[in-house]
């Protein structure tokens, strides 16, 4: 873990170097442009500070972002509209949502899968195309429909990221629950225990590692489509609408920061996981 | 009305029957095929008698039947659209994207600094929500096919890259030894041992990074496109409430989605034959 911090922050440093350059480079022509049209030449010290604080760069230098980050997040008061706080909070109500429900919905399908031959045989392959779909191109329509019947505000988003995320459940879960090996079955059997007990003192507890890594990648999926759900209906709030709001009015330094604010939220419901699991699986002997 | 209720039940029960007597034979081929195929019909079956049974507004819902012929009358626009999104978009990018993160997974492989340094960072973004890249992505590479191309490279770069470096790995000392030993120098190390040695993992990453593609080129015409392309006919058919012509969309996705993945399982198959997940 030490050995491997030196490593992380030279390749993070040289991200960042390699981030200025190309701010430098793509924002350059835009101000010789403006320099040309006022009659001017721009010293090189010049063009450099002109690339790196334009009011609609094509590519925002970081510090520009950080600034917005910090204005959007600590000096707005939350229930504002143009606090990123608050346009995360309604992407991340949608995440967790979706989440629990693609949860709850892999898991139980994992179980049916596991202990029904005839759902083995027929749903997984099913499951496995249902990924080959991409269900975002559907969210439009998904949120338009459901709309129509009156199901508006968190649930179609919801729903998407549930698509999204029951998936890796699902394929994770069916994985863990038939992880435990013959011995281990034999074992129970000649305890004389019956189905349910199997499931619950052994394949279950064996599926708990497996379950986990399902669900970070789950999460990760659920967030995405989230955000992509914001999309489509032109909504108001969240962090997708950002993104797009950001797109269509050239707003370049709103869009890395909500995307900013979108990779930091990742990290963190990934990470929370991850502390859930390591503590999980440490009271529970397996770590 | 009760009819098509009726239908929709018998269509079910009958399904669920054949099932259960295919499941009886579960190491036959033609079981393992038929199984899901009956499945997918009976969902059609059931989904047809539904609308019809209960009368489901056919903008909202259409019946398969009804998308069946809207998908038989537009095959025009379907190929039209087809060759902009998948052949341009997605298949560019797709190649582009992967060719670049094997190289520099190769490259990157032989210093070790730089391997630490950069897997944690690869696996850092390859859990970020990167399609959000796609607007920024748009503005740089213009409207066409481009900036799809370009949403899809970003898309599949880091989940093949972390793939490809973990697989470069899978070759143990004691083999690596071996190698050694026939005085084989790093090229020839390489290319035949640790190379094969790593097929398993960049295929992985081939078939991940195939499902991505495709939803990276349709989501980023969502952010502007000519009047052509996947993403673009379904956002204005969207608006115009004409659902039987997304969801015509939605079949040819799918079975492009499946097609690009089904080919890379073949492939998968010839190439890593002597891996035990393939000689099951």
């Amino acid at each position: 873990m030490r050995r491997s911090i030196l490593p992380v922050l030279t390749v993070v440093g040289a991200l960042f170097v390699l981030w200025y350059a190309a701010a430098i480079w793509l924002n350059a022509p835009w101000a010789q442009d403006r320099a040309a049209r006022a009659g001017e030449t721009l010293s090189m010290q010049a063009l450099v500070v002109d690339a790196w604080a334009q009011d609609k760069p094509k590519l925002p230098a970081p510090h520009q972002v950080a600034i917005e980050l910090w204005q959007t997040v600590a000096e707005k008061k939350i229930t504002s509209k143009r606090s990123l706080v608050y346009h995360s909070w309604v992407t991340l109500s949608a995440t967790l949502l979706g989440f629990v429900m693609g949860t709850v919905l892999g898991t139980l399908l994992a179980v049916g899968i596991v202990f029904n031959r005839t759902m083995d045989m027929s749903l997984m392959p099913w499951v496995i195309a249902s990924q080959t779909i991409p269900i975002l191109a559907i969210a439009p329509m998904i949120i338009v429909v459901l709309n129509a019947v009156g199901v508006s505000g968190l649930l179609p988003k919801a729903m998407i990221s549930m698509y999204l995320s029951f998936f890796p459940v699902v394929v994770g879960m069916v994985k863990g629950l038939r992880s435990p090996d013959q011995m281990q079955l034999d074992q129970m059997r000649t305890w004389h225990a019956s189905g349910a007990q199997t499931f619950w003192n052994l394949r279950l507890p064996a599926s708990m590692p497996y379950f986990f890594t399902s669900l970070k990648i789950g999460m990760a999926a659920s967030l995405v489509g989230a955000i992509v759900g914001e999309l489509p209906t032109g909504a108001v709030a969240g962090l997708g609408a950002r993104l797009l709001a950001g797109s269509y009015y050239g707003q370049t330094i709103q869009i890395w920061s909500a995307l900013i604010m979108a990779a930091a939220l990742a990290a963190a419901l990934v990470g929370t996981i991850g502390i859930i699991q390591r503590v999980t699986l440490k009271r529970m002997g397996m770590a | 009305m009760m009819g098509w209720l009726f239908f929709a039940l018998g269509a079910w029960v009958l399904g669920w029957w054949i099932n259960h007597l295919l499941a009886r034979y579960p190491h036959q081929r033609w079981a393992q095929l038929a199984a899901p195929i009956v499945f997918g019909l009976t969902l059609i079956a059931i989904w047809e008698g539904v609308v019809h049974g209960l009368d489901i507004n056919q903008v909202l819902l259409p019946a398969p039947s009804v998308i069946a012929a809207r998908f038989a009358v537009s095959l025009d626009i379907l190929w039209l659209d087809f060759v902009q999104t998948v052949i341009k978009g997605a298949l560019s990018g797709y190649a582009i994207g992967c060719g670049a993160a094997f190289l520099i997974a190769v490259a990157i492989d032989r210093y070790p600094f730089l391997q630490r340094g950069l897997l944690p960072v690869g696996n850092f973004v390859a859990a970020l929500p990167v399609i959000g890249m796609a607007p920024i992505l748009v503005m740089w590479f213009g409207f066409d096919w481009q900036s799809k191309a370009a949403v899809v490279v970003v898309m599949v770069f880091f989940p093949m890259l972390v793939n490809t470096v973990q697989g470069l790995q899978a070759s143990d000392a004691m083999q690596r030894d071996l190698m050694r030993t026939y005085a084989a120098g790093y090229w020839r190390t390489l290319f035949k041992l640790r190379l094969p040695a790593a097929m398993p993992f960049v295929f992985n990453g081939l078939k991940i990074a195939s499902t991505l593609a495709l939803i990276g080129a349709i989501v980023a015409e969502f952010f502007g496109s000519p009047i052509k392309g996947m993403g673009f006919r379904i956002s204005t058919s969207v608006g115009q409430l004409a659902l039987d012509l997304v969801w015509a969309e939605i079949v040819v996705a799918a079975i492009a989605g499946s097609a690009f993945y089904g080919i890379m399982a073949l492939i998968e198959g010839r190439v890593t034959f002597w891996h035990p997940s393939q000689r099951s």
